[in-house]
């Protein structure tokens, strides 16, 4: 499955859940498939949406926070994994679509067609980790993740499509937050 | 001023989310956070957890050392700066007036202008002028905009 679709599947399951959209087509994608204002879109800041997401989770115990990274953006801030294990707020999910690639930039390899971040999210602790490839179902597991106590990691092995013209965010960044904080 | 007295005087100001990374001028007023306190992996992650605090209506606090706005400056200018996104940096002032380790040196020199030339207001604190800082902190902050204290060795001493 490409991202994009993955992002609308996992979208079709978000209710009142606050998600976090790392930048790039995570954002972009989740962006054109389903606006809200819930979604937190990054633009830049590349690695700072699980920082994000992990800050409004231990805040506010009674907002749903579900982040929707990527492979490029969670190697930029692995360190991140650690601090989650730590705090484990049972308000936390952390969805990593992985495609192997930096996709808006080019498609350029990250290193995660090597390197397992599902197995790096369990050795720093996280206890509920998923992971799937391209080609598995993963809507009920993660219907099942969220509607638990978190922290919750699941990895989605995801496909591409360069030949896609996404449309970029055209929401002011000042209103993306304003709204987001309303609710 | 003393560790103690600086917490409650950010309490006041209503300031209630706490992380950072540590320096070792800044370990009294984070020994005094307690468990208020969460250490961060990085100053940029330190901001982004900030940024999420106040997007759940907090106040937030981060504390670093000035060898981490290196790290910092990309999120304050694509996150904190682009989304209204306030943020109360305490940063010590390593390197101030050339006197320290090597490492500090250069980032001693050019810290506090760093942070102007990208449209963050700053001020320096030699001792008990923090008072002061705090109401510029937290007006700044009230309006949406970063704001960074930097504290030189005597302040927590």
């Amino acid at each position: 499955m490409i991202m994009r679709d993955a992002i609308g599947v996992l979208l079709s399951a978000i209710k009142d859940e606050y998600v976090v959209c790392a930048n790039g087509f995570i954002s972009r994608d989740t962006f054109n498939s389903k606006d809200r204002p819930r979604n937190f879109y990054m633009l830049g800041s590349m690695g700072q949406a699980s920082s994000i997401g992990l800050g409004l989770a231990i805040s506010d115990p009674s907002k749903k926070v579900v982040v929707f990274d990527g492979d490029g953006n969670l190697l930029m801030n692995l360190g991140i994994l650690t601090m989650i294990a730590k705090a484990a707020p049972k308000n936390y999910f952390h969805v990593v679509l992985d495609n192997e690639c930096y996709d808006s930039t080019g498609g350029q390899p990250t290193v995660s067609s090597s390197v397992d971040l599902a197995q790096a999210a369990k050795g720093c602790g996280i206890r509920s980790v998923i992971r799937k490839e391209a080609d598995e179902d993963f809507d009920a597991d993660f219907r099942n993740m969220i509607a638990k106590d978190g922290p919750g990691f699941m990895l989605l092995k995801v496909g591409r499509d360069p030949s896609a013209k996404v449309p970029r965010v055209d929401i002011a960044p000042p209103m993306i937050a304003e709204r987001f904080k309303k609710g | 001023m003393k560790a103690d007295s600086l917490r409650a005087r950010l309490k006041d100001a209503g300031f209630d989310f706490f992380t950072g990374v540590p320096c070792s001028l800044l370990g009294g007023i984070i020994k005094s956070l307690g468990d208020e306190y969460i250490p961060s992996v990085r100053e940029d992650t330190a901001l982004g957890l900030a940024a999420g605090a106040y997007l759940a209506g907090r106040k937030p606090c981060v504390l670093m050392q000035n060898s981490g706005i290196g790290y910092s400056l990309n999120v304050l200018t694509s996150l904190n700066l682009i989304y209204d996104i306030p943020v109360f940096m305490i940063i010590s002032y390593r390197g101030y007036g050339g006197n320290d380790a090597p490492e500090h040196i250069v980032m001693g020199e050019h810290c506090v202008e760093l942070l102007e030339t990208v449209g963050i207001r700053t001020r320096v604190c030699a001792g008990d002028d923090i008072e002061t800082a705090l109401r510029d902190a937290r007006a700044s902050v009230d309006d949406g905009k970063p704001f960074a204290v930097f504290i030189r060795q005597e302040t927590l001493s």
